[in-house]
């Protein structure tokens, strides 16, 4: 496959490592009355995707970026690449 | 007499003229030849054995697709088995032996298996080796594993090498025929960047092999000089002998170039596996010739129609003196035509369909007739007809139709579609790989006039697409040569049998069992018969067999369907994919710098992951590895000791808020660190297992360095990018991994001051007061070489460890060996570095093995229940908490001398309490480190046990049950030596 990086332009997957589905950025609020199970939720739970899926892909033979990259599981087709921060600071991630 | 079978004309080299041998015969052959060419020309048609019936074969085809003649190559470890004879070019030398008989080629003694056809039928593996059951082991499995597989691998290591390239392209051109180089010519006037590939090692594909006047020249003339075009434009590769076997994501194409021929004169590569990144690929394969299925159709001497015309028309080979051709289509007419011009003496044509000779010939024809059975079992010599005549031929040309090379089409799960018109399936519309296009007769365009301008069409489409200029350029002009064909797959064999897939001897009767059994699907009846499940993935047999299967089923053949193609197209040598990465070279070796000194020691060094880590150094006298290592542990507890700790991974941190990233990446607080401070870090996964451990210096506010265990240090950076990235973006914090900028030591032992105070420059005050244990900072040693010293100790011991740039790194450890003179200093390897750090009860690899938290490693106390951090929440779990989880402690032998006399620690063992069995129910934990202590005498063991925190005191079982030993040992603490760290503040 071929990752087009926002920032190093087209590159391929041997270049970079899996990680999974982005929701890994919403990690829960430990503070939350509800911690224990959104915990849970966030580290087991995952949604088993036929068609669009958003992955976490780092970029580790190269600029070392963790990139979401929007793609098809059933055709590969990659349709967007996000830099991880950008779309974790759109998220509300701060700090 | 030497190539009888030699007629005039052809593409090969009369002036080279080479030395080849069969099965040990010495023959002669020219350059341009095939091995199958070379062997015709000596009218060598017996040239194998088949799979499962060791029935006689002979050379069927001229190309990649050939089922019969594959044979071993080469002799000792240069021999390759399976090898294809019909695309393996004739060298000098070559030496073939035929393979699959056990006796001589003609006097097969596993022939007896033809005779015994009645019952190896479709599937009589699950029906005949049923009972009685023990005679499985005993009998039937070693007599199946010595009659199976074909060929005979030499068992010696591959002595070739293979190599990995990379190209890139705007087009790339799959197949070199008169549609490829039509496609090429206006895609490289274009502009574009252009890769013409083609399995053969003469471009021109049929261009080659047939009679065609091209713009007014001979065909063959045509295609080499629009090669020699285009092999002067700089905007196009040429890849002859390049087969292109797969398609992947995003134009991405696997091929495998050949180049045996020079490679073993220049010690250069066998072979080449291309990854080629093409924008858009124009596929122009052309079409695989299929046979038809009739009694005894696989006689040596029965070949396709179209391979005839190769041998004569490229290779000067006339096939036999009396040729006779069994056609459904048109093309078998264009056979006879060209044996006839060349002088080749045809006796009769005979043609399925009900028609009008195609073309004027000399000879006895036959329409709506059918080739009923042949004659004489090692080389065919007469066929009957369902007219009921008998013709004598000493060669049968059969021609069942063509059909397209789409395989590649359907690499990502797409399939092709029936064309009832060619009797054969054409690529389909849906979940074709992106990017890719087929024109010519691979995408079901038989006529050459017609597949010439879908070439060129193609070609001009593409190129536009891609945004290069327009092309005043007119296709090759020829002549039409229509393809008329009415399907015939096969004629009724009565009691004899009719082959559908030679490679692994699939004969109809073996398909109408199947469907008669309930194997209906495709799918199915390729797995119950083997069809087309050979080395050659049944590119002459699958179409025919669905063929079949539709007939007997009395399905339309769209309902039929066809099996899925999948990579590789043809055959690829493992050791292609491998690459230069084999033995040593199967990943990268990681060297510390002390590496050239350590060897001068006669270190003995042990892989580490990538790295090379001195283990031990063993001394003059020393023969046993405890020797050197109880040594080792003795000198560095008594006086001190170096070890080369380079390995670990290091991270330099710098932000304004790496305090505070710190602190929700490690269990315990980092927010008050004070600069020149190093403190040790828990660091757990989110699910609250431990990660990894390590130390982390403040070397200024806003500068940190961090050092990862050696075994983790790549997944514990992968892990705080996505940290920072992904979860805390807005922090300050800049980070990298200089693990192999800098080197470092650990300088061990009560003497380790005193001999640091040597090397480092003297305006640094490294004294207990001014630089105390936990203590860290950037110094100067060896009249000012820039230094990092932390004051931190894995052996128990006044230690410290002191970092340099990687290139001062030998010359540092030679000053320090110096420097430690007059202490007797000793470098000590990971051994006796693994010894301390169990007699100090130190966690490692074997204690962080994922399935442990931080209280069951009896670091519950460090975690801070203040904050958040990875791993916090899940960490509180309750099942985490339990109190009969298995904790670390120490355990040692209530004997003390227990092992001593044996060559084994408690490494492995399983513990039981003293009433219990040793059994899984009665398992209590387990040994997960166990060392022979110098210091104390005897084996100690770091191990996990239920409740183990409160159980000291207590005797158990370690039982050993691979090595037959059980020793009583007591809970203890896991700091057996200096428990209070007195050793650590002096």
């Amino acid at each position: 496959m071929i990752i087009n990086h926002p920032l190093l332009g087209p590159r391929d997957s041997e270049e970079f490592v899996y990680l999974g589905s982005a929701e890994l950025i919403n990690r829960p609020d430990w503070q939350n009355e509800t911690a224990p199970e959104d915990f849970h939720n966030y580290q087991y739970i995952r949604e088993n995707i036929a068609g669009e899926n958003r992955e976490l892909w780092y970029h580790e033979q190269g600029d070392q970026s963790w990139l979401v990259v929007t793609r098809n599981t059933l055709t590969h087709e990659i349709s967007k690449v996000e830099l991880a921060t950008e779309v974790a600071k759109k998220m509300g991630r701060t700090k | 007499m030497s190539q009888e079978n030699r007629i005039k004309g052809g593409l090969i080299d009369r002036e080279k003229s080479f030395n080849f041998t069969f099965n040990g015969e010495v023959l002669q052959g020219y350059d341009g030849d095939t091995l199958a060419s070379a062997l015709l020309a000596n009218n060598k048609h017996l040239v194998g054995r088949s799979f499962k019936y060791h029935r006689p074969r002979g050379i069927l085809t001229a190309g990649s697709q050939e089922p019969n003649a594959i044979m071993e190559i080469g002799t000792g470890a240069y021999k390759d088995p399976n090898t294809r004879a019909t695309i393996t070019r004739l060298y000098d030398g070559l030496e073939a032996n035929s393979q699959n008989h056990r006796g001589p080629l003609k006097f097969d003694f596993m022939a007896i298996n033809d005779f015994l056809s009645t019952f190896l039928t479709a599937g009589f593996y699950y029906k005949t080796f049923m009972w009685p059951k023990s005679f499985w082991e005993r009998f039937y499995e070693p007599v199946i594993r010595n009659s199976a597989g074909l060929g005979r691998i030499s068992m010696l290591e591959d002595p070739d090498t293979y190599d990995k390239g990379f190209r890139y392209c705007d087009i790339l051109i799959i197949g070199a025929g008169a549609t490829g180089i039509s496609a090429a010519l206006v895609a490289a006037e274009s502009g574009a960047k252009v890769i013409l590939a083609d399995e053969d090692f003469l471009m021109g594909g049929r261009l080659n092999t047939e009679h065609n006047e091209i713009d007014n020249i001979k065909g063959n003339e045509w295609a080499k000089q629009m090669i020699a075009k285009l092999a002067t434009m700089k905007n196009v590769t040429l890849m002859s002998d390049t087969t292109v076997f797969g398609i992947y994501d995003h134009g991405i194409y696997g091929a495998i170039e050949n180049r045996y021929l020079e490679a073993r004169n220049n010690n250069k590569p066998r072979q080449v596996n291309w990854r080629i990144y093409a924008k858009r690929a124009i596929l122009c394969t052309g079409a695989t010739e299929r046979p038809i299925a009739f009694a005894n159709n696989d006689r040596p001497g029965i070949m396709l129609s179209g391979a005839v015309r190769t041998y004569v028309n490229r290779f000067a080979v006339a096939p036999g003196k009396r040729v006779s051709i069994y056609t459904n289509n048109d093309e078998g007419w264009r056979t006879a035509k060209d044996l006839t011009d060349k002088g080749v003496n045809v006796v009769a044509i005979v043609d399925s369909r009900d028609i009008e000779p195609v073309l004027p010939i000399d000879a006895e024809i036959f329409v709506g007739t059918d080739v009923v059975n042949t004659k004489s079992r090692m080389a065919i010599s007469a066929i009957k007809l369902s007219n009921g005549k008998t013709i004598q031929t000493d060669n049968l040309a059969v021609s069942g139709g063509w059909n397209p090379n789409l395989h590649l089409t359907c690499h990502h799960g797409g399939s092709p579609i029936w064309n009832q018109y060619l009797a054969t399936f054409v690529p389909g519309n849906s979940k074709t790989p992106a990017g890719l296009f087929v024109a010519g007769r691979a995408n079901g365009t038989m006529d050459i006039c017609d597949a010439i301008i879908e070439g060129h069409k193609t070609g001009l489409n593409v190129s536009k697409e891609l945004g290069f200029k327009d092309v005043n350029l007119k296709p090759a002009s020829t002549d039409s040569k229509p393809y008329n064909i009415t399907a015939r797959w096969s004629v009724d064999s009565g009691k004899d049998r009719a082959w559908v897939d030679f490679q692994n001897d699939v004969t109809v009767k073996d398909i109408i069992l199947a469907n008669k059994e309930g194997f209906n699907s495709v799918e199915h009846v390729k797995r119950y018969t083997t069809l087309g499940m050979a080395t050659d993935q049944g590119k002459t047999s699958s179409v025919l067999g669905v063929g079949i299967i539709a007939e007997n089923l009395s399905k339309s053949i769209d309902d039929t369907g066809t099996t899925v193609f999948r990579p590789p197209y043809s055959p690829v040598a493992i050791g292609a994919f491998a690459g230069r990465r084999r033995g040593k070279e199967f990943s990268p070796t990681r060297f510390t710098p002390t590496h050239s000194w350590a060897d001068e020691q006669n270190a003995i060094f042990v892989e580490v992951g990538m790295w090379y880590r001195s283990q031990w150094f063993p001394k003059k006298g020393e023969t046993f590895w405890r020797d050197s290592v109880d040594r080792e542990v003795i000198q560095t507890r008594k006086s001190v000791g170096i070890c080369d700790v380079t390995t670990l991974g290091k991270i330099d941190l710098k932000g304004e808020d790496v305090s505070e990233f710190l602190n929700k990446i490690y269990v315990n607080a980092f927010a008050k660190l004070p600069v020149g401070k190093t403190r040790y870090g828990l660091m757990l996964r989110e699910d609250g297992m431990a990660m990894d451990d390590g130390t982390t210096a403040r070397l200024s506010e806003n500068h940190f360095v961090m050092t990862t265990t050696t075994a983790n240090a790549v997944n514990v950076y992968r892990h705080m990018q996505f940290c920072h990235q992904c979860l805390w973006p807005d922090l300050d914090v800049h980070m990298i991994s200089v693990t192999e900028q800098y080197a470092q030591y650990a300088v061990a032992g009560p003497n380790s001051r005193k001999l640091l105070q040597k090397v480092v420059d003297p305006e640094f005050n490294i004294s207990n007061e001014a630089f105390p244990f936990m203590g860290a900072g950037e110094i100067t040693v060896c009249n000012g070489i820039p230094a990092r010293l932390f004051r931190i100790s894995f052996s128990g011991e006044l230690a410290y460890e002191v970092a340099v740039q990687t290139r001062y790194g030998d010359s540092f450890m030679r000053a320090l060996m110096q420097a430690g003179e007059e202490f007797d200093v000793i470098p000590y390897g990971t051994e006796a570095l693994g010894v301390m750090r169990i007699e100090k009860g130190h966690a490692a690899g074997p204690e962080l093995n994922g399935q442990t938290s931080a209280y069951d490693l009896g670091m519950g106390g460090l975690v801070s229940g203040k904050k958040d951090f990875i791993g916090y929440t899940l960490g509180l779990r309750e099942d985490l908490q339990k109190s009969d989880r298995m904790q670390m402690v120490g355990f040692k032998p209530v004997d003390k001398n227990a092992l001593l006399n044996k060559d084994h620690s408690l490494a492995g063992a399983h513990l039981i309490s003293l009433d219990g069995s040793p059994t899984t129910e009665d398992d209590e934990g387990w040994i997960s480190s166990s060392v022979y202590s110098p210091t104390l005498g005897h084996y100690i063991g770091l191990g996990f046990i239920k409740n183990g925190l409160k159980r000291k005191g207590e005797i158990v079982k370690a039982v050993d049950l691979a090595r037959d030993s059980e020793v009583e040992v007591k809970i203890c603490s896991p700091h057996f030596f200096d428990p209070e760290g007195k050793r650590l503040y002096v």
